[in-house]
């Protein structure tokens, strides 16, 4: 098997085990708004920066943390605007999540051209 | 009590959610390092904090509120919605522990073991997503 195609199967199977696990969290904690911190977990960052650092180095693994902050702040407009999206008109959640996701792409790309 | 874990509601996640929610989790983590392939580490590490499940998080959590007030005989629509607006404000306090999760390990990764950064991180995120979250609950409380 070619070392890229195993090395995607390992980040599938590794990166769905630990989303899966977050969102095991999520579901057993009470209220709401505490169990929510665990969609916000750093389950891709868990699942793929091992991964990295193996195969790319330390260095690189870095770079790809450094960005993530950018695409963290992204999450939170995202987040911050889909919430009050929801509470003020209340749409389907589905609807609500999907139709806002462009914003986290707006947010981290203007952010990166902002600072790269 | 501030906090309530349950373990019985694990039982509740049908089979068809947790496929969902793996198939989605694996297929953003092989994404995001495709786009890192493609692209670069700058534009790839971007990825790492994509709301990869939080559509179908949110979505799930809406229609559990809704089966919920339906097994009491009401129509738990807006309920389930408002839920799900919770939900998506706890998601934006997490969002500050993601940001220490990355900073911690963009400062450490390069001069220390990944075995003490990637715990070391991680108790980070936990402290400032559940810091901030009790933070929050403190100030309603001191204004009620």
């Amino acid at each position: 098997m070619p070392a890229e195609l195993s090395e995607s199967l390992l980040r599938f199977f590794i990166g769905g085990v630990i989303v899966s696990f977050f969102a095991a969290l999520a579901e057993m904690f009470s209220p709401k708004s505490f169990a929510g911190l665990f969609g916000a977990a750093p389950s891709i960052a868990l699942a793929t920066l091992g991964i990295t650092i193996s195969s790319q180095g330390r260095q690189y693994a870095a770079t790809e943390a450094r960005s993530m902050i950018l695409g963290a702040i992204a999450f939170l407009c995202y987040a911050a605007a889909t919430s009050w999206f929801l509470w003020r008109y209340k749409p389907a959640a589905l609807t609500a999540t999907v139709s806002l996701i462009p914003i986290w792409f707006a947010v981290s790309f203007a952010l990166w051209l902002v600072v790269r | 009590m501030l906090v309530q874990a349950r373990f019985s509601a694990i039982k509740g996640i049908k089979p068809h959610e947790w496929l969902i929610r793996f198939v989605f989790g694996g297929a953003v983590c092989v994404i995001a390092g495709l786009i890192a392939q493609r692209y670069g580490p700058v534009v790839g590490g971007l990825f790492l904090a994509f709301p990869a499940i939080f559509p179908a998080g949110a979505s799930l959590v809406e229609a559990h509120e809704k089966q919920h007030k339906a097994r009491a005989g009401y129509d738990g629509t807006n309920r389930g919605r408002i839920v799900a607006a919770i939900d998506a404000y706890g998601a934006a306090m997490g969002c500050v522990g993601l940001a220490a999760f990355a900073v911690v390990f963009w400062i450490w990764v390069p001069r220390t073991s990944p075995w003490v950064v990637f715990p070391l991180a991680t108790l980070v995120w936990l402290t400032f997503a559940v810091g901030l979250w009790l933070l929050r609950k403190k100030r309603m409380l001191l204004h009620k």
